[in-house]
């Protein structure tokens, strides 16, 4: 995270904003007037458009959730009506469950091979540098690329990792055209994509550990499974919270790969939240549901973040 | 000896990362016909820019490739334009409100964009901007984002600097532009490139508001490509190669600092 201000040094610089506001009584109208002009030209450059294109655009999505809109005729009022349709609706229940499935997938994963990676990375070896670039480098790629390179990879009649698969003997599966594998698809893509993003997260935590720590271990007599479990990972608590909330964010408004690879299907498999906003608001032409269905999803990745953010205590040692 | 085992792990675990780029490379090399060959062909026969030529006459190529480095450049020099000049407000301007206003820009972080998605298609048409280079920017010229990062630059910088400036008489754009904005220079440089990147690969904004070819982003006409070409997979290979090549150039040059400041802020 960036270095965040400490309260002293906030206070010391509000009580020197004043000292200098309030030098020699109160200033002339004229020079207030310009230093208001002053700090509108600093502001109003982020504020205008922030206002256009996001806290009005916010106020919107709240008002046409509350509508029947086809986006041609007039909206029609219908209060929570869209809401209570949605939380009755199985195709709802269908697309968060997706989505779940997806993180749950996803996320040990990435978090699993992001950590090894780091640990194998954060000792000292030729090379070094030149790896951890290379693991970066899906990081930086568009996913629309990365849906793209893995769609043919995993192409069931020619791709080469069902080819590769025949070579030891395993008959491939459908993968993205096979609903029961079409998520693992995704989710492969996904956590293929990612990688290299938690492993420098948790290397930078690495390397926050105080090497004395471990050779103290090491003194007491522990293992190196016992150094690994009751030294390294209380240690790296904080960088395992940071992506485990990023992750999940991410993970619940899941979409570019998904719309790429598979379009929610084959026959829905894949119909993850974001790509049903999508479907309702450009295919079924319901901007009303579309936009109360991205604000139920905005209330449960808000509400996940929160039990996350309380549950850290419990878990997360900050050195 | 477990060294050497580790490195080997490490190793083979790039190539594995490595390797889907180098199939993409290899396919988009490979005539049509031998594309869906099994077994799969390493070094096809005939091999050569077939499916490049191909992707030229299939979609405007430079027309949309101009569009993505236009589009990319002018969204990451107005979002640091627009957000130093807020962030120093934020950290050297005390204003009623200001902790307020904050927290309202911090608060929108939080909100995703498919929320935002529909009311900005709207309010697009309403302004008839449809299609437009601006449609395609106007959400990214404001960063709440970037206010924050800069903010917590500037808040860095002593204010002995700024203090020395007003004696000699220097007003606020004076000091922001001469002194505060050189001091900062690292962040700005962290913020240009994550502001490029999102610019650059951003897909589900694009697919919304782009409808006609002209103004289609590199990643709106690869799914493009994808849609027309499903199995001509060299040519939509050729359309993915050709569109890394720009961005890793780019993160070829500034590769340290891209994964220094990933790994301070976390954020990519």
């Amino acid at each position: 995270m960036t270095a965040t201000e400490t309260p002293a040094s906030a206070t010391a610089r509000r009580a020197g904003g004043r000292r200098r506001a309030g030098a020699g009584g109160r200033p002339p109208r004229g020079r207030r007037l310009r230093y208001a002009l002053t700090v509108a030209a600093f502001l109003l450059p982020s504020l205008v458009p922030l206002t256009l294109y996001t806290l009005i655009p916010m106020a919107g999505s709240l008002w046409v959730s509350l509508h029947e809109w086809n986006l041609i005729t007039p909206m029609r009022w219908v209060g929570l009506d869209n809401y209570a349709d949605l939380l009755g609706d199985p195709g709802t229940r269908a697309a968060f469950l997706h989505t779940l499935a997806f993180i749950a997938g996803y996320l040990p994963l990435v978090y699993a091979g992001g950590l090894g990676l780091a640990m194998l990375l954060n000792r000292a070896m030729p090379g070094r540098a030149l790896l951890r670039g290379i693991y970066f480098l899906p990081v930086i790629t568009s996913w629309v690329v990365v849906a793209l390179m893995w769609k043919w990879l995993l192409n069931p009649a020619s791709g080469l990792v069902n080819w590769a698969l025949g070579l030891v003997g395993i008959d491939g599966p459908g993968w993205w055209t096979d609903p029961a594998w079409a998520m693992p698809s995704i989710v492969l893509a996904s956590a293929w994509k990612d990688l290299g993003f938690v492993m420098i997260i948790l290397l930078a935590g690495l390397q926050a550990v105080p090497k004395e720590f471990h050779e103290a271990a090491r003194v007491d007599g522990a293992s190196a499974w016992q150094r690994f479990r009751h030294v390294t990972l209380p240690l790296l608590s904080p960088s395992t919270f940071f992506v485990v909330v990023i992750s999940l964010i991410n993970g619940f408004q899941v979409f570019d790969q998904v719309h790429v690879m598979t379009g929610g299907g084959p026959g829905g498999a894949t119909q993850v939240v974001v790509e049903q906003v999508y479907t309702f608001t450009f295919q079924y032409q319901k901007a009303g549901a579309a936009s109360a269905l991205s604000w139920l999803l905005f209330a449960v990745v808000l509400l996940v973040t929160l039990v996350q953010v309380r549950a850290q205590r419990r878990w997360v040692t900050y050195a | 000896m477990r060294r050497i085992l580790g490195l080997a792990v490490v190793a083979a675990g790039a190539l594995v990362m490595l390797f889907p780029f180098a199939w993409a490379v290899i396919t988009s090399l490979t005539p049509g016909g031998a594309v869906l060959a099994t077994p799969p062909d390493f070094t096809p026969e005939g091999a050569g820019l077939d499916a490049y030529r191909r992707l030229l006459e299939a979609v405007p190529f430079w027309r949309i490739l101009f569009n993505s480095l236009w589009i990319g450049i002018v969204s990451t020099l107005l979002q640091l334009a627009t957000s130093a000049m807020a962030a120093y407000a934020f950290a050297r301007l005390p204003f009623p409100g200001r902790g307020a206003l904050f927290a309202v820009y911090l608060a929108t972080l939080m909100v995703p964009l498919q929320v935002l998605i529909v009311p900005l298609f709207i309010e697009m048409r309403m302004f008839n901007l449809v299609d437009t280079y601006f449609a395609v920017l106007a959400p990214t010229i404001a960063s709440a984002f970037g206010v924050f990062l800069l903010r917590q630059a500037i808040a860095q910088v002593p204010k002995e600097f700024d203090e020395a400036a007003v004696l000699d008489g220097a007003g606020h754009f004076r000091i922001f532009a001469f002194i505060v904005l050189p001091l900062i220079r690292p962040a700005l440089a962290t913020f240009a490139v994550f502001g490029f990147m999102a610019s650059w690969n951003s897909y589900l904004w694009p697919l919304v508001i782009i409808r006609s070819p002209e103004f289609m982003t590199l990643p709106l006409g690869l799914a493009e490509l994808h849609g027309r070409f499903t199995t001509e997979w060299n040519v939509v290979m050729a359309g993915s190669v050709v569109s890394v090549v720009p961005i890793l150039v780019l993160y070829l040059f500034a590769q340290k600092h891209v994964i220094a400041s990933v790994a301070q802020t976390g954020l990519k």
